[in-house]
């Protein structure tokens, strides 16, 4: 009888070494592929290389735009982790993100002179307060009608995004912008402080820093954690001990919403400097990726989120020096998770190199 | 082995391991035709593997198998069926939402057509005894007409040699009586039998000789008809288990009362609970015996809490009415709760054991404030290991890397050290070698010396009549009443078993 050679076996014990490798390993298979893309590019791909991963790095500025674009996609990520690990499947942080920078934006917008010196932390909240909003819509949805989450969450990125196009092509409009689809440029006050001049990097990476660290503390330290990783690592369990499913998928959603929300007002609120009808290039659904990178915790989120950005800077900087397509930024983010869910399958499962002992005839 | 048979199946050494567990180490049998072979031994003893090599799920490290004196290589259960090896599994594979004929057109690798397999399927129930109707949907059956479904199916494949598993834990007693009539006639036409089980009765009954597995080894081949149960047992475990010691004591307040409780399953075919009666009291041990699949699922998961719906009746718990409160209340009412499955549902795969101690000892101070306590966990967990012989790396190994009944001995040291005025226990023994077992027993019976009411639900005859005070039968999601152990015999609990099944259709 013919046998296909290979076989999975599963191990007895999955393998802990490999579940910290996995990404190693998932990085340097990315590298590779872009290794031989490059060269059917008819690129010199070592240049290529280097242009993608390291050029980015060599300056002040580079390392500014890297924390700038790290940040939301950490964000987001470390909501969505949180979620992950209780089975709650979040995949609508774009949209979340985007309804984020919708709020704090109308707060920036009409009531900034009336709040005064409390007009920027306000309008904070407020676009946490919008991610929540946009979440709790799947949340609802879900612990009343048992629909399903992922499709809830991904259908509203959509409404979301098309509710922020409506909004500024008509009332929030900027009178003065050339029919633009743009909103007024916000007051100087209203901005996220640098870090550091030269750069554009902002606050919002120490907001990022004390969320990664109360993330941490949450799901390590809190009862409440533990019962979202019991629900989510098995829900039989949840049920037997009495954890509420509802309160795991509301807290999961909430915490995920108002996380990606406070990405999007850090956006607006930081570089862009007013609402526009492009917030993001795709961070809600990047995140799902650091936060997978990242083993859904948040040290590795924190390092996911920064492989992450440097992605987007060195596809912008190929797309500049060697004029190749923006997809270059896609395929290195696709061909990353590929590896990734490649290389855990490794976790549970061997293959055995030997050849399989067979019955003596 | 009796040597006036010609010799069908014979195992030379064979070995397979698994990691570090050596499963099978040196195993040497031989079935003649026609002969009744019990494999015997603990869980854990490697029966399951052996069988699975002698079907072609898995191959053996080393080792040869020889079919009718040929020296074989079985890759795949195709192989095995196309020899002559059959194999009816302890948990069923059959489609419930298809008729009997649909599924076995669906295992047979042949086409047939319809009126011809309809024809077949009735001429071999009918020469075995095995009624089956061809036309009828497989939910529509109780688990031991399943259980001839699937004999049928194995037997349309004209076998030579049919493995068993665990046949008998399904059935009501005289439902094994009309299996070992179909058993012994297939015997006598010359197909051989290998038959697993753990219930020593039925192997001295049924069996022409056996073979005794311990820890992957041979212990021995004999014959069983000259064993006692104690004899058997001994060769098993290698000591004879001590006996629990059940001493009458008076009862107290009642923990559980359950008021004609109705309650519809959540599943699509699951058993509906109907007017169920049932008091348990302080310092007693009710158990609650019946054929798997009549309800003890939906009964356990109504008492526990985890499945509140719409329901007629009541129920209090210690006093208070807890028919709409879900298991964390119950729990703070007093109530502890051992579940059938350990993996997933009694404790998290994942987790440590420190961390499982947390899933049900919140309120012991585990967790104050929302906050966990790492250090009460551990020591928690480590007291119960101790208390308990668990025998695993302590209190960090994760919950799966322990053996079934290491793990079930440590869900019920849980529960147990919850101090429970009221222990719900399903299956406490399930898959659980036979010192363990005794081990879960005896903390049961101290439990109830102590003053805690316990409800036992079991599926295991012998071990209810061990531990209990009183027992009732649940049938078709109905409870007879629960009788003191002494009014109630195996023959009169089989008659309860099957005896409402008439009122059932009335």
């Amino acid at each position: 009888m013919l046998k296909w050679p290979l076989r999975l076996e599963k191990r007895a014990v999955p393998s802990g070494s490999l579940r910290l490798t996995a990404p190693l390993l998932a990085v340097l298979a990315m590298v590779i592929t872009g290794f031989v893309v490059f060269s059917l590019l008819g690129q010199a791909p070592l240049q290529a290389l280097k242009l993608f991963f390291i050029t980015p790095l060599t300056t002040v500025y580079g390392l500014g735009e890297l924390l700038l674009k790290a940040t939301p996609l950490v964000l987001c990520a470390l909501g969505l982790a949180l979620g992950f690990r209780a089975n709650v499947w979040n995949i609508g942080a774009e949209g979340q993100l985007t309804l984020g920078a919708l709020c704090s934006g109308g707060v920036a917008l009409f009531w900034a002179p009336a709040l005064g010196n409390l007009a920027l932390p306000l309008a904070l909240v407020a676009g946490t307060a919008g991610g929540m909003a946009w979440a709790a819509i799947p949340a609802w949805l879900r612990t009343r009608f048992n629909t399903s989450e992922i499709l809830v969450s991904l259908m509203l990125v959509y409404i979301a995004q098309l509710w922020l196009v409506m909004m500024l092509h008509g009332s929030w409009r900027d009178p003065d912008g050339f029919n633009f689809p743009q909103s007024r440029a916000f007051a100087d006050g209203l901005l996220l402080p640098l870090l550091w001049e030269g750069q554009r990097a902002n606050w919002a990476v120490w907001f990022t820093l004390v969320l990664a660290l109360m993330s941490w503390l949450f799901s390590s330290q809190l009862f409440a954690g533990y019962r979202m990783l019991v629900s989510g690592e098995a829900p039989a369990a949840a049920a037997y001990a009495g954890f509420s499913e509802r309160w795991t998928i509301w807290l999961a959603l909430l915490i995920s919403g108002g996380c990606a929300g406070l990405a999007g007002a850090c956006e607006v609120l930081g570089p862009i400097g007013r609402l526009q009808t492009t917030i993001s290039p795709g961070y809600g659904f990047a995140a799902i990726i650091v936060a997978f990178v990242g083993r859904l915790h948040p040290v590795g989120i924190v390092l996911a989120g920064l492989l992450m950005s440097l992605l987007y800077l060195g596809g912008e900087n190929v797309q500049l020096e060697l004029q190749l397509p923006s997809a270059m930024t896609g395929l290195f983010q696709g061909t990353l998770l590929f590896y990734l869910l490649a290389a855990d399958l490794f976790i549970n499962f061997r293959l055995p190199l030997a050849s399989t002992p067979k019955v003596r005839p | 082995m009796t040597a006036d048979r010609p010799e069908r199946l014979r195992l030379t050494s064979i070995c397979k391991r698994y990691g570090e567990l050596k499963a099978n180490d040196q195993i040497d049998l031989a079935v003649g035709a026609g002969e009744i072979h019990a494999v015997l031994g603990e869980n854990g003893a490697g029966k399951s593997t052996l069988m699975k090599i002698i079907y072609g799920v898995t191959q053996p490290d080393s080792g040869t198998l020889f079919w009718e004196g040929q020296p074989v290589e079985i890759q795949s259960p195709a192989i095995a069926r196309q020899l002559g090896i059959g194999m009816v599994f302890q948990h069923f594979a059959l489609f419930q939402t298809l008729t009997v004929a649909q599924n076995i057109a669906l295992a047979l690798e042949a086409d047939i057509d319809d009126t011809e397999l309809a024809r077949r399927i009735t001429e071999v129930s009918q020469r075995y005894g095995l009624p089956v109707d061809p036309q009828r949907l497989v939910h529509t059956m109780s688990v031991g007409e399943r259980q001839r479904v699937e004999i049928v199916r194995c037997l349309l494949q004209s076998p030579k040699l049919l493995i068993m598993d665990e046949p008998t834990s399904v059935l009501t007693p005289m439902a094994v009586q009309t299996l070992f009539v179909t058993l012994r006639r297939l015997a006598s036409e010359g197909v051989s039998i290998l038959y697993i089980s753990h219930k020593l009765d039925e192997i001295r009954s049924l069996c022409d000789s056996a073979t005794v597995l311990r820890g992957g080894r041979v212990v021995t081949h004999t014959l069983p008809r000259n064993e006692s149960n104690d004899s058997l047992a001994r060769l098993m475990v290698g000591s004879a288990p001590a006996p629990c010691v059940l001493e009458l004591q008076d009862t107290g307040a009642k923990q559980l009362e359950v008021n004609d409780y109705c309650l519809a399953s959540p599943e699509a075919f699951g058993v509906d609970l109907q007017d169920i009666n049932l008091t348990v009291r302080s310092g007693e041990i009710v158990g609650i015996a019946g054929v798997s699949g009549n309800g003890q699922k939906e009964l356990a998961a109504a008492l526990s809490g985890e499945t509140v719906g719409p329901h007629r009746g009541w129920l209090r718990i210690a006093g208070q009415t807890a028919d709409h409160q879900g298991p964390t209340r119950r729990r703070a009412l007093g109530m502890a709760f051992v579940p059938e499955e350990r993996l997933g549902r009694g404790a998290v795969p994942n987790l440590s054991l420190a961390d499982n101690a947390l899933l049900t000892g919140s309120a012991m101070g585990l967790a104050t404030k929302g906050v966990r306590r790492p250090r009460r966990m551990a020591a928690y967990a480590r007291e119960i290991i101790q208390r308990f012989k668990v025998r695993c790396g302590g209190e960090q190994s994760i919950a799966q890397s322990l053996s079934g009944g290491n793990l079930q001995k440590f869900i019920v040291g849980r529960e147990i050290g919850l101090q429970p005025k009221l222990l719900l226990v399903s299956q406490p023994t399930w898959g659980v070698d036979v010192s363990a077992a005794q081990l879960i027993r005896n903390a049961l019976i101290e439990l109830r010396n102590s003053g805690a009411a316990i409800l036992v639900i079991s599926e295991e005859l012998d071990e209810l009549f061990m531990i209990c005070d009183r027992i009732a039968v649940i049938t078709k999601g109905r409870l007879s009443p629960a009788y003191p152990r002494a009014q109630l015999s195996t023959e009169s609990i089989g008659l309860l078993m099957s005896g409402s099944e008439g009122e059932q259709h009335a």
